[in-house]
């Protein structure tokens, strides 16, 4: 597979795993290997991030995986903004995957907020990962300040139904010059391939993979799909593409 | 069925459906509810509140569900909070009281030997707490506003914040100033039970004290929530009247609050009345069954998908294992229910029994043995620029 490019970055895999919901920590670092995901995102809320021996952070092997903390929970910019700052003074990551979530029940990402925080966190030299809804003019607004990536939702997180923003997903791939991450909702590895044959350039997935009967095998599932979407994707040319051109039966005269 | 606007208060609401008052229409339409009409809630999107929904889970022909339930709420709840359990723990700082509730222990009229902690003392306790792993902090006092003080509060609050990483309180009703004063100084949540929905029982179950105002015991989770404190905890003490209709009560009640402060987060709690001091059995003639307590517990999971639910050690072991994962998202242990018995366990009078008296490590263990990460720490004070 082809590699991903993050800020100055390189990746083999295309698939980012959460942390959440597993569990035991034990049970996340087996999901996480088996994945093969480089980069896995920690809910600063839940851990002590200044502590290598909290439960979850001594799971992760920093030797080998990129540790992006989240600000999940965070009602505000100034919330978001405050706990990036403290998580990058306690262990140096400057990266930060932004959340601003303040509906407790569908956690869906406030664009007002999300973009005022982006905004100080490029500022301060932060390589900002932002979580958003499926707009196609936020994430340009977001990619204008700065941000390293745009990761829209596929529907809302922990929803487990796929890529119910569709039409707007396929917007922001074919305008973005950052990375497209597509992030929440998705529920199976058939999500995952269909969002990279859309041309994603990569997804997260926590709660599918958590909170399967068997978080290891399920893992490898989506790590599978991760790369046969990508294939699709990289063979067709965007073989996923709704408009058909190989033929041309009302206007194939013309080169007769 | 009157229908209501989402900007009226509480108070409208429940009168217009005569929630408030008349038991009688209620309790005939429960039992007026069939099986298709449980199929057909069952059948409805997962999560998703509307007080005929409710009422049909919670009838008596829902019972004949019960299993069917179970398996919902027990996929919703894996789904929206994974396999994880939250552990608080509550912390007794004042058992004096000026109110005259006929179920309490700390009822004004019963004499037994009152204590209050100074904020050394609380600290002393709070400390033991911190060192059996707790992170998240439950304050609990009665109507004791000259000593358990906003300023009391606060400070203590600001003494805590460095081994706490979320601190709430379980206390008296406080005007909307002094819940932010509180949200100010780190405090980020509030349970406030109503305690009965029902005007008339709770006239007779309020005797005296401030807090026999049914209205103005209504009020309270607006107040929090416009303060802007992030998790509002509801809840009826089950027993006084017919649960059934107070959880139909309770739906309106979280419905309204979500709806106006959509940022706060609503979690119900399941306080089922024990035996205490000065608290006879024979008055209270509608405790619930085992039974019925699971099937509160899952009509309130399969018609609010991401609410806490929040069991205490109220509840015996045997229950609270079984509920982990069908819906329960937060579990005391370790609890002591007077003032100061975590530092000397023969301290004074108990608020209410506690029926699981295992250490907080064996409750954890409990959680790992059946699949499930027991969670000490979901929040940071760095939310709160602490």
């Amino acid at each position: 597979m082809d590699k991903l490019t993050i800020a100055d970055r390189e990746f083999d895999s295309r698939l980012l795993v959460g942390t959440g919901k597993f569990s035991a920590p034990q049970v996340m670092a087996r999901a996480v290997a088996a994945s093969g995901a480089e980069i896995v995102t920690v809910a600063l809320r839940r851990v002590d991030i200044d502590n290598p021996s909290d439960d979850t952070l001594r799971e992760i092997d920093r030797e080998k995986l990129l540790l992006l903390p989240n600000t999940s929970g965070a009602r505000s910019a100034d919330e978001a903004v405050r706990l990036s700052r403290l998580a990058r003074a306690a262990t140096g990551i400057d990266w930060v995957k932004l959340e601003v979530t303040p509906d407790p029940y569908y956690l869906l990402p406030d664009p007002v907020e999300t973009l005022a925080a982006a905004e100080t966190l490029v500022k301060e030299g932060f390589v900002v990962l932002p979580y958003i809804n499926a707009d196609p003019v936020l994430a340009k607004r977001l990619t204008d300040v700065g941000t390293a990536t745009v990761m829209p939702l596929g529907s809302p997180i922990g929803s487990n139904q796929g890529l119910k923003t569709r039409a707007a997903l396929e917007i922001i791939i074919e305008q973005s010059n950052v990375p497209v991450v597509v992030d929440a909702g998705l529920g199976l590895p058939s999500h995952a391939a269909e969002a990279m044959e859309l041309g994603a350039d990569a997804v997260l997935v926590n709660t599918a993979i958590a909170t399967a009967a068997d978080p290891v095998e399920m893992a490898s599932a989506f790590k599978l799909a991760v790369e046969a979407g990508r294939r699709a994707y990289r063979s067709g040319p965007r073989a996923a593409k709704r408009s058909a051109e190989a033929s041309s039966p009302l206007t194939g005269f013309l080169r007769e | 069925m009157v229908r209501t606007s989402a900007y009226n208060s509480i108070r409208e609401v429940l009168a217009a459906r005569r929630l408030d008052s008349d038991r009688d229409l209620w309790r005939r339409r429960l039992r007026e509810v069939t099986s298709e009409a449980v199929k057909a809630a069952l059948a409805s999107r997962p999560g998703s509140y509307d007080l005929m929904k409710l009422l049909a889970l919670i009838s008596p022909a829902a019972e004949a569900y019960l299993e069917q339930m179970a398996e919902l709420s027990q996929r919703l709840t894996t789904q929206r909070f994974g396999r994880t359990i939250k552990l608080y723990v509550p912390l007794y700082l004042s058992s004096y009281c000026v109110n005259r509730c006929r179920y309490c222990g700390f009822n004004k009229d019963n004499t037994f030997a009152r204590v209050r902690l100074t904020i050394d003392e609380a600290l002393a306790e709070a400390d033991l707490l911190a060192s059996e792993g707790f992170r998240d902090l439950l304050l609990v006092s009665s109507e004791d506003k000259a000593f358990i003080s906003v300023e009391y509060l606060t400070d203590l609050t600001h003494k805590l914040r460095d081994r706490f990483s979320f601190v709430g309180v379980e206390i008296y009703q406080m005007s909307a100033g002094d819940y932010k004063r509180l949200f100010e100084a780190g405090i980020e949540g509030v349970t406030l039970y109503q305690e009965t929905y029902d005007r008339a029982a709770y006239a007779r179950y309020h005797l005296g004290g401030p807090k026999a105002d049914y209205d103005m015991r209504l009020r309270g989770p607006d107040d929090m929530a416009a303060a802007g404190m992030r998790e509002i905890g509801l809840g009826v003490l089950l027993g006084l009247t017919d649960w059934r209709i107070e959880t139909l009560a309770l739906g309106e009640h979280a419905s309204h609050l979500i709806r106006r402060y959509w940022q706060s987060h609503i979690s119900f709690s399941f306080p089922r009345l024990r035996p205490a001091a000065g608290v006879p059995a024979a008055e209270f003639p509608h405790l619930l069954t085992d039974k019925n307590l699971v099937q509160m517990v899952l009509a309130l999971r399969l018609c609010f998908a991401d609410a806490g639910l929040v069991l205490s050690t109220r509840e015996r072991p045997q229950l609270r294992d079984h509920l982990v994962g069908l819906g329960i998202t937060r579990l005391s242990a370790g609890s002591r229910t007077s003032p100061g018995a975590y530092s000397s366990p023969k301290t004074g009078l108990q608020q209410f029994e506690v029926d699981d008296p295992r250490k907080p490590m064996e409750v954890a263990a409990m959680l790992r043995k059946k699949g499930f990460e027991p969670v000490w720490k979901d929040w940071d004070p760095a939310f709160h620029g602490a």
